[in-house]
């Protein structure tokens, strides 16, 4: 053995990694390591690493040896060469997608080198079920720092001076916020947590949740402590399993600590927290559905104000903030608010994580300080377009962001640039794409969602999102018109100004967003019948070209609806009228012979 | 109250604090379309017609629901809120059963009395619709959902005036609803059918099954009157039509009930008509009832009571009088009970 005591694997098991095969990985670590008698050696399961593609991602600690995609397979040669032999298994390194080399440290990973890890600073690095893990990297230092040391008016001036602005996309002043809380009259107030992270592609608060628990309860015990409550809520989606179980035991671990309960750590401040599941409305992420919610309520936005500061849940006073903001409130408070602001532009301060999805070679999460360019995350950290295509768009926000094309490439990521360009930094969800993608399906496809979700309280988004939707269902099968493009956009614009909460009011910006920077894609679908990304089935047709076609019959045999013909080694051909476009003879030619003609 | 300064469409306007611009342009002669707003419920905002620009403000408010404040400056008539009340009453319209021509509620509808006032004649947004069929056998209230606009009317005056929960939304999106609990009929509910649903639905999508083909708006008679049932004195409208009472409906703005009533008051009306109904005293003569005048009906109580008192003393006698009296002809009965006859042998059915 070269290795001593502290030799640790740590095995992510955060959602994506447990999805494909680390509970596996780490059995196999631990029967491995049983069978040669080791137990020197820990296992440590962590949460999410961000960097779900290459999952099940394994780190050899403390060095901090980088091993991705292991299977059980793998798990024998790195106990054996690596935990025994002392020697890195070199094949089963991470190898960088731009040099084609080698790297066998977590640190000298591109992805992880030009992150500025502030909120994520724990995740994949600490076993989030234990407690003493969590203090021993620091944890519970800031709220002990603030209720020795700090005045709850203290605490709320060093926020308001750290320029936090809310995470969860509308970027409200988080120190203006716990103000408005403790200036509320009122004996009774609430602390809530924001953890109904909806927007699909986005998961970073996920994995916070699940990686790091203990930030999240440390930021809100310190708000509580602020604006003077002595009672908090989780309110987490019920499609997060891990990370209710996750929470659940932070709380309780946290209570037998002393963090949490009545006269904690023997101050006269008091704070509970209770975990409120969601029941999977995206609408619930509005802070009075939320609350609605919580109550017993349908989840349906309310209008404001009163804003929940003045009156909340149960109407009390009550403040609301984003698992991604309460994450960074300890930190700022042990590292100090001019660390904090030397971070990011003048007025988007601090970091932001982006969940990085669709055409790009390396997803996942990227923490990045804000007033990082959209190139430096896609290209820089991400590595660029997945097979090397050509950059078309990127969308920014989810669902109620905006897509924006190459010449944005080099805007920088903060609430006001982005907004100029129509987009938002929205929860931080970022879909990557290529020319294989169709903006006009895209935007149908970020309609259904926000139509799907809307509570149906008032009439522009619950009829008007339906309406567009209908028009670009339309337009992706060639039955609409140039006027209504026009109608379309007008309808957008009223949805967007007269709905009634965020939800209907940001629905448009996708659809507004492609208007205005791929309206000629509109023109081809409705001018011309055509689908430039051959994306849009209505628009397009199977052909197999015959000078290629050598007859194998595989096409034919796996065409669901029998619309191939041909005979043995002679040319196929495919019969439009009964082809349903499902693209299963383009999957199943080998010789590149069937094409989509657009 | 102290008062607030503010300005509406140019106007310089004086007002109580607190009021809603709503209230406070009404007061003003200003017009300003409302469909989800009720003055007896909680202001609500979500049908966002009412919407109007106020200087300052991010987005467009609804008026139903923001507080003036002073120096407020508010426009209700501008080309682009005019452009977006069009559109929402033409999405609306897009999805409601235009059946004008035979509803109910034709010429008592808010949303009827909106698209004409806006001159919608074509409607630019088409596409799918909900048919529903609703069978609610229930013998009051007639609930067509396909006439349905989701104003959340029905839903919040039965929880905040009534202090039920007999509707509900369910659903989402496109497909939202208002049902009942497990989509029941409303007698399998707790429901009382007191039909204050019916009362504040803006269209045809609640109405009267007793009045349906009977009589429209336009044809018919408001006769106020108090309510017979009982002695809080509910002021009521009769809708009448060719001397029969065809619909029971109470003004909003006027009476100690503001427009609410219950189930006897809105539906308990078919006795006026009704042939059974006695228009006469009658007196038993040799064990038959026989219709007789005033004057010899109440002497033969008279002389009946009179002999009762002197043989038996007046304890013999007693009265019970009726929460279907008005509270000045339940004083007159305890008064003629422990003056004329009397006794202190009074009561009154309220108090059983």
């Amino acid at each position: 053995m070269v290795k001593g005591k502290q030799t640790r694997v740590f095995i992510c098991t955060g959602t994506g990694c447990v999805l494909s095969g680390s509970m596996k990985v780490k059995a196999a670590f631990k029967s491995e390591l049983k069978k040669r008698k080791i137990s020197e050696i820990d296992i440590v399961q962590t949460g999410c690493h961000g960097f779900c593609q290459q999952g099940p991602i394994v780190v050899i600690q403390p060095e901090g040896f980088f091993y991705p995609r292991v299977s059980v397979e793998n798990v024998p040669r790195i106990v054996e060469e690596h935990l025994v032999g002392g020697k890195v298994v070199e094949d089963l390194l991470y190898e960088d997608s731009l040099t084609n080399k080698k790297i066998p440290l977590y640190k000298d990973i591109n992805f992880y080198k030009k992150q500025n890890r502030i909120v994520l600073k724990n995740c994949g690095l600490i076993d989030p079920e234990d407690i003493d893990d969590y203090i021993e990297h620091g944890g519970y230092k800031a709220f002990k720092k603030v209720l020795s040391e700090m005045t709850p008016e203290k605490v709320i001036e060093e926020v308001k001076a750290s320029g936090l602005r809310g995470r969860g996309g509308a970027g409200f002043p988080t120190g203006l916020k716990w103000d408005f809380a403790r200036k509320a009259p009122g004996d009774i107030k609430y602390i809530i947590c924001n953890a109904d992270e909806g927007d699909p592609g986005a998961f970073m608060d996920r994995s916070v949740l699940e990686g790091d628990p203990h930030s999240i309860l440390e930021g809100m015990v310190i708000a509580g402590y602020a604006i003077g409550a002595s009672e908090g809520y989780i309110y987490v989606r019920a499609e997060y399993p891990l990370a209710v179980k996750r929470l659940g035991i932070a709380v309780e671990q946290a209570k037998k600590k002393g963090f949490l309960g009545k006269n904690i750590l023997d101050s006269s401040f008091n704070f509970n927290v209770k975990i409120k599941e969601g029941a999977g409305a995206f609408v619930c992420g509005e802070e009075t559905a939320l609350i609605a919610s919580i109550e017993g309520r349908r989840g349906m936005p309310r209008i404001r104000p009163p804003f929940p500061a003045q009156s909340g849940l149960w109407g009390k006073p009550t403040n609301i903030n984003n698992v991604e903001t309460l994450a960074n409130v300890a930190w700022i408070i042990v590292n100090g608010v001019d660390k904090f602001t030397s971070i990011g532009t003048e007025k988007s301060k601090g970091t932001k994580i982006f969940a990085v999805t669709g055409k790009v070679k390396n997803g996942g999460l990227v923490e990045v300080p804000m007033g990082t360019t959209l190139r430096e995350v896609i290209f820089d950290i991400c590595g660029g377009v997945k097979d090397d295509k050509e950059f078309k768009a990127v969308q920014i926000g989810g669902p109620s962001g905006g897509c924006l094309p190459a010449k944005f490439l080099d805007t920088s990521i903060d609430y006001e640039s982005l907004a100029k360009t129509g987009a938002i930094v929205g929860s931080g969800g970022m879909v990557v794409m290529d020319k294989s993608s169709c903006m006009v399906d895209l935007a149908r496809y970020f309609l259904a969602f926000t139509q799907k979700e809307s509570c149906g309280k008032c009439a522009p988004c619950r009829i008007g999102t339906k309406r567009m939707l209908e028009m670009l269902q339309r337009m992706t099968r060639g039955e609409s018109s140039e006027e209504e493009v026009v109608l379309l956009e007008q309808l957008a614009e009223d949805v967007k100004v007269s709905s009634l909460c965020g939800l209907g009011q940001t629905a448009s910006n996708p659809v507004l967003t492609m208007l205005k920077y791929f309206r000629k894609e509109f023109e081809e679908h409705v001018k011309e019948g055509r689908c430039r990304a051959g994306v849009c089935s209505e628009l397009i047709t199977y052909v197999i070209k015959d000078n290629v076609c050598k007859g194998c019959g595989v096409c034919k045999k796996h065409c669901p609806v029998g619309a191939i013909r041909g005979e043995k080694k002679q040319p196929h051909e495919i019969d439009v009228t009964k082809c349903v476009k499902c693209g299963i003879c383009m999957q199943h030619c080998s010789f590149d012979a069937i094409y989509v003609a657009k | 109250m102290p008062k607030i300064s503010l300005t509406i469409n140019d106007k310089k306007i004086e007002a109580e604090s607190g009021q809603t611009i709503l209230e406070v342009a009404k007061e003003n002669g200003i017009k300003i379309p409302t469909l989800c707003h009720d003055p007896r419920l909680e202001p609500y905002g979500a049908c966002r017609v009412c919407l109007v620009e106020v200087e300052g403000a991010r987005n467009f408010l609804p008026a139903c629901a923001t507080e003036i404040a002073n120096g407020m400056v508010v426009k209700t008539n501008t080309i682009p809120l005019y452009k977006i009340r069009r559109t929402i009453v033409e999405l609306l319209l897009s999805d409601h059963e235009l059946s004008c021509v035979t509803c109910e509620s034709a010429g008592q509808c808010q949303l009827q009395d909106l698209a004409y006032e806006l001159g919608i004649e074509e409607n630019r947004f088409e596409g799918e619709r909900h048919t529903y069929t609703i069978e609610d056998y229930n013998p009051l209230i007639e609930r067509d959902l396909n006439k349905c606009i989701l104003c959340g009317r029905c839903v919040r005056i039965c929880e905040e005036v009534q202090q039920d929960r007999i509707y509900t939304f369910a659903n989402r999106g496109f497909d939202a609803v208002v049902t009942t609990p497990y989509d029941r009929s409303l007698i399998e509910t707790k429901c009382e059918l007191c039909g204050q649903c019916i009362s504040t639905c803006p269209t045809g999508a609640l109405t009267e099954k007793m009045s349906r083909y009977k009589g429209r708006i336009w044809e018919i008679e408001k006769v106020k009157t108090i309510c017979p049932y009982c002695g809080c004195g509910c002021e009521l409208e009769l809708q009448v039509k060719d001397g029969e009472i065809v619909r029971v409906s109470s003004d909003v703005e006027g009476g100690i009930n503001k427009g609410n009533t219950c189930a006897k008051g809105r539906f308990g009306y078919d006795f006026v008509n009704h042939p059974d109904r006695l228009t006469s005293p009658l007196v038993r003569k040799d064990g038959k009832l026989v219709e007789a005048s005033w004057d010899e009906a109440i002497k033969t109580v008279a002389d009946k009571f009179s002999r009762i008192k002197k043989r038996h003393g007046p304890d013999a006698i007693a009265g019970l009088s009726s929460a279907k009296c008005t509270n000045e002809e339940n004083y007159l009965m305890q008064k003629f009970m422990r003056a004329v006859i009397g006794t202190n042998n009074i009561d009154h059915c309220a108090r059983l």
